[in-house]
């Protein structure tokens, strides 16, 4: 059994000896206590003692080195007695704990961090540089304790440049936004519109959805004159029973809950990391008032008929424009169709409402004249469907199949094929 | 520059300023003939000899009331007390008359002492040679407390402090006397009290701390740079009382995370009060909770071996709440 002696402590604040001569050499036999060589500090000369019986193995420091206290200075090979081979165990028992348990600390601590969730845990500093940077924290990739984002991220997100150009308006926006009030004095009979508490969320989640989410588009045109036969020869029947319009549009909403259904990419929402794909088809509806924009949803659309879709969007107008819309009302939403075809529009690229994958467009029913059949002209009910889509969650093909989805099935809507209820 | 110790810097520093000024001296158990226990007052007995190097009976209320009184008419006193635990005797001259002293007397009078002592563990003292005693002050409006981490600050300091027109407590850590070894100028210099120092720059965390834990936290904050790329900014708060709020804000700022460190008990500790000033001004500037490492809230120091060790804030523990902090 090797042992190791090392520089003993010779009085207090003393932190170093030297070792001024060995009085053995390697191969000697020492007893315990016998001194194997003559120490001096700058405050006492002393004896260094042998702990142990045994061969002096290795001279480890040389005659006039000046080691700190704790340093080996020599080692002898043991001739095993119960106190060594005591003090042995010992040590090696200690040396197998000591890493286990800093190990068993250590997993305990990574562990407690996933659970609480700590991509979620937003740190004072980390809020106060999302919100002065207008950042998504959903895209910065968390380094932290159970991939929270740090602040080191955030730095790094705004330093690599990529943030300020995709993400950030911080600087751009705020010099042009000052250019802007350079070149736009105020004039006499000028207007000026305090932003209220609406139009600043309005402008905050545009700008958070244009700078964040890679927008395209596409357009669809679709042949809706049974569909327009279908609705008018129900219309006054139904006002009068239900007591509420059948709006075209509660037909197009039918549609396209039934096509997520087909299609569930599109019903997805972007979580950074992650993509989910939403089981229930909650459709946003947009309704505007005068100066106002509000989304308010009807949940689980999937499951109504045209009828009940009909009643509910005829019920959440209604709130939208007295006011009375509740936070239930309008959360939740996996998908937005767009009415805008209600003030005319019959092409528009529509902002999407994050962190949906996408938002349809249901523009001006117009009669047209179109080819139809072979060879002849006739005078048909057309519409535009326009969508724009989040295209780091959805690709060019999948929408194109759903757009053809939602054609097909608005074409084939008629009054011998289609009830309302 | 010339590389001399920690005990050598107070040397110097007690010998260059009583050449400077004749009314500067020392007084304390053991300075004169001896030069100190710890040889902290080697040669001033032989240079200016027993009018300015006495030699006082046991007594460390005697001791600082001397002081007290020599500084009130004028005099440079530089009081030592043998071992910073044994200065409690000693608290009602240092708090009721030399802290208070300008300010009762509507700026009559001043008191212009300083008062030297060893403190800290590791050198295996016991409960009578191992305590930190710096944080019974620290709440005492008119006087000052400073604690020097390296040889070169050992020397600036008490040399500001003899300097200094009010009283000055100088705690120097005695494991550091023969262990750190430094550069430290030939020429006169001071090292201005009331200002604390960047020792180490770093963006990853910051740890705030004073006396040996400095010299300990340089040590791990080089290795693991070196291992772990982790970068650590070290502040060294040098005066602990009155603390250098804006260094230790814009330290807090400067990365976000704060290890605190002390080998004081923890609780009532000077970093509690680090810690509320950060609290007071850094919120939004913070991504991790404030962290402490200090010793435990046990009444002393060990003297065996083994329970000091575990006493002490040692190099692992520092190192572990790093990394922890780091990987926060």
């Amino acid at each position: 059994m090797l042992e190791h002696i090392k520089m003993p402590q010779l009085g207090e604040s003393v932190t170093e000896g030297t070792i001024d001569r060995w009085l053995v050499k390697p191969g000697d036999h020492v007893e315990q206590y016998d001194s194997l060589a003559e120490l001096t500090t700058d405050k006492v000369t002393a004896d260094l003692p042998s702990q142990f019986t045994g061969i002096i193995q290795e001279i480890i420091s040389q005659e006039g080195d000046t080691v700190d206290v704790g340093t080996i200075v020599c080692s002898i090979a043991v001739e095993g007695s119960s106190m060594t081979s005591k003090a042995t165990t010992h040590s090696t028992e200690k040396e197998s704990v000591i890493p286990d348990k800093s190990h068993n600390k250590k997993s305990d601590v990574k562990r407690s961090a996933v659970q609480d969730g700590s991509k979620k845990r937003v740190s004072p500093v980390v809020g106060r540089l999302i919100d002065d940077y207008h950042l998504n924290i959903d895209l910065i990739e968390g380094t932290g304790a159970g991939g929270r984002v740090t602040r080191k991220d955030v730095m790094n997100a705004i330093e690599s440049g990529i943030m300020s150009s995709q993400l950030s308006p911080s600087e751009q926006p705020t010099t042009r936004a000052a250019a802007i009030k350079e070149v736009e004095p105020e004039e006499n009979g000028d207007i000026i519109i305090p932003v209220s508490s609406i139009r600043k969320t309005i402008a905050k989640r545009m700008v958070d959805s244009v700078t964040q989410i890679p927008h395209a588009w596409m357009v669809v045109e679709v042949d809706v004159t049974e569909l327009v036969k279908l609705r008018n020869a129900n219309k006054e029947q139904f006002k009068k029973q239900e007591g509420y319009n059948l709006t075209f549009f509660a037909f197009f909403v039918k549609a396209v809950a039934q096509a997520l259904k087909e299609f569930p990419m599109l019903n997805s929402v972007w979580k950074g990391d992650t993509i989910i794909q939403k089981k229930a088809v909650n459709m946003s509806i947009a309704v505007a008032s005068d100066d106002e924009l509000f989304v308010p949803v009807i949940q689980n659309c999937d499951q109504l008929s045209i009828a009940g879709i009909a009643g509910q969007i005829a019920s959440l107008a209604e709130k939208g424009r007295k006011k009375r819309l509740t936070m239930a009302d309008m959360t939740g939403g996996t998908f937005t169709v767009n009415n805008t075809g209600s003030f005319g529009s019959v092409s528009s690229a529509g902002i999407i409402n994050a962190p949906q994958a996408a938002i349809l467009q249901v523009e001006s029913i117009v009669k047209k004249p179109v080819i139809y059949g072979d060879n002849m002209f006739a005078a048909r009910d057309m519409v535009n469907l326009c969508l724009s889509l989040d295209h780091r969650i959805l690709d060019g093909l999948v929408c194109g199949k759903f757009l053809a989805r939602v054609k097909e099935l608005l074409e084939n809507m008629s009054l011998s094929s289609t009830s309302v209820y | 520059m010339r590389i001399i110790s920690y005990i050598e810097a107070i040397n110097e520093a007690l010998t260059e300023e009583m050449r400077r000024d004749d009314n500067v001296f020392v007084l304390g158990e053991d300075v004169g003939k001896k030069g100190g226990v710890f040889r902290a007052t080697d040669g001033l007995y032989a240079e200016f000899g027993e009018q300015r190097v006495l030699d006082t009976p046991l007594s460390e209320s005697a001791i600082a009331g001397v002081a007290v009184g020599a500084a009130m008419y004028g005099m440079k006193p530089v009081a030592e007390m043998q071992f910073a635990d044994f200065i409690m005797p000693a608290v009602n001259q240092i708090v009721s008359e030399a802290a208070k002293m300008r300010y009762r007397s509507n700026n009559d009078w001043s008191c212009p002492l300083v008062i030297r002592a060893p403190f800290g563990g590791g050198v295996h003292g016991g409960l009578y040679h191992s305590q930190s005693v710096e944080a019974l002050f620290a709440n005492q409006p008119g006087l000052k407390i400073v604690i020097p981490s390296n040889p070169a600050d050992a020397k600036g300091l008490l040399k500001a402090a003899i300097r200094d027109p009010d009283p000055v407590l100088y705690f120097e850590h005695k494991k550091a006397y023969r262990l750190l070894k430094g550069e430290v100028p030939v020429d006169d210099y001071i090292v201005p009290i009331g200002k604390a120092d960047i020792k180490r720059q770093g963006d990853d965390l910051t740890v705030i701390t004073y006396g040996l834990m400095v010299e300990e936290t340089l040590k791990v904050a080089q290795q693991l740079q070196e291992e772990n790329g982790i970068s650590t900014h070290v502040l060294d708060l040098r005066t602990i009382y009155p603390l250098d709020q804006q260094s230790i804000i814009e330290a807090a700022q400067h990365t976000g995370k704060v290890l605190l460190l002390t080998e004081d008990n923890k609780e009532g500790s000077i970093i509690g009060e680090v810690a509320a000033i950060i609290a007071e001004h850094c919120l939004f500037d913070l991504d991790a909770p404030i962290a402490r490492l200090a010793a435990p809230d046990a009444p002393s120091m060990p003297y065996a071996q083994s329970l000091e060790k575990d006493f002490m804030v040692t190099a692992d523990q520092i190192e572990e709440a790093i990394i922890k902090l780091a990987e926060f």
